[in-house]
């Protein structure tokens, strides 16, 4: 796979897909960003217990997709665990997808999809 | 699958078994190339997952600690301050830019961040209480980010690299079982080929050479015969002597002409 340096030379933001407290938290760090004003699309998306799941699908779909300018892609694992199907066929390089603890839920190294392949790989 | 490889579509000739010659020379070449690269390739995926494993712990104790800032937050606030802070982002300051580097000519992006200067949708958050707290977690959170980015960027080598090391094996596999044999089978076929016209030649040769010694035998036998019956009558009737002369000179001359020639000064 010859990663062409068009594909990812746009690639600067960070997206994330969070409960509020890690959206907060990863806004303050500064990297929260919001397009200019006709589309005004923002690259974060706040997930409660209220959020439909297709919601979630779609976000995520749109940051993988669609969006050209996110390098990584920020999600919480109890989220990621909810679409957990889009995330494991999710194989492309970029953006990079990456499963990252919350507060309320501990981080489980046997969920992530990619250290899932990492043991795999090592027969584990 | 050896069973399979087959030959290759070529004509037996010398030119074909030297290209093939070469063909083989160079699939060696290539095997053994792409069998380093592969190795090569393999110890960098090793190191990456081993820091991946490492990595993701770190981003677990760093996030928690995050957690914990942001939990401060709140509590000097007095109350909750995401909705104003998803509001007020407009610019991103903290952002990647991504590098490549060169695994054996494998191209792996790496994400480096940096702080674009001059932008702050914060300045006013916290203004009332609790500046302090947000300050810091600001910094705890960038911390924690900078580790994200880190993991993202050996996440992606890793994907990338477990593709091409498929790629490569596959390469090498395929060189392997399918192209050097096939290319073997084809020079063992070419060899044999050869072989057999050479047996052909050589057993054409030896019937030419067979007829004619069978045919000189029968001349002489032929010369031998007539010289001898010409003996013969000279001894039984020697006193016409010219007449036989000429008929066994003519019987000769009509087998093996120039030899005899000189012979006819009858005439």
């Amino acid at each position: 796979m010859a990663a062409s340096a068009a594909t990812y030379k746009e690639r600067q933001f960070l997206a994330v897909i969070g409960d509020e407290d890690s959206v907060t938290g990863l806004l303050l760090a500064g990297i929260g960003h919001v397009t200019e004003p006709p589309e005004s699309q923002r690259n974060f998306l706040v997930v409660d217990s209220k959020t439909e799941t297709s919601e979630i699908e779609r976000a995520f779909q749109n940051f993988t997709q669609e969006r050209k300018d996110i390098a990584v892609l920020l999600i919480n694992q109890h989220i990621a665990e909810r679409i957990r199907h889009s995330v494991d066929t999710f194989a492309d390089p970029f953006p990079a997808v990456l499963e990252i603890p919350s507060k309320d839920h501990p981080y489980d190294p046997e969920k992530d999809s990619v250290l899932k392949r990492v043991r795999r790989l090592f027969g584990e | 699958m050896s069973g399979a490889v087959g030959r290759e579509a070529v004509f037996p000739t010398r030119q074909s078994l030297g290209l093939m010659k070469n063909k083989l020379k160079g699939a060696e070449i290539g095997h053994s190339l792409l069998k380093r690269k592969s190795e090569a390739l393999t110890k960098r995926f090793r190191d990456i997952t081993r820091r991946i494993d490492e990595a993701k712990q770190k981003m677990g104790r760093v996030m928690q600690i995050a957690a914990f800032s942001l939990a401060e937050v709140s509590y000097a606030v007095g109350g909750d301050i995401g909705y104003q802070i998803q509001e007020s982002a407009k610019q991103a300051r903290f952002r990647v830019r991504a590098k490549q580097e060169n695994v054996s000519g494998v191209l792996l992006p790496t994400f480096e961040s940096y702080t674009q200067e001059g932008v702050n949708d914060f300045g006013l958050t916290g203004l009332g209480k609790g500046g302090q707290q947000i300050q810091r977690c600001r910094e705890t959170y960038a911390r924690a980010v900078e580790t994200l980015v880190e993991l993202a960027s050996l996440q992606t080598a890793f994907l990338i690299l477990d593709e091409v090391i498929k790629v490569v094996n596959r390469r090498v596999n395929a060189i392997e079982h399918v192209i050097i044999p096939r290319t073997e089978n084809t020079i063992k076929y070419i060899n044999s080929e050869l072989d057999e016209l050479d047996r052909e030649e050589f057993y054409r040769l030896k019937k030419v050479s067979g007829k004619k010694q069978r045919d000189v035998a029968a001349a002489d036998a032929e010369i031998l015969a007539a010289r001898q019956k010409k003996a013969e009558e000279q001894a039984a009737n020697p006193k016409v002597p010219d007449a036989t002369a000429i008929f066994v000179q003519e019987e000769e001359a009509t087998d093996v002409l120039g030899e005899q020639e000189d012979n006819d000064v009858i005439f």
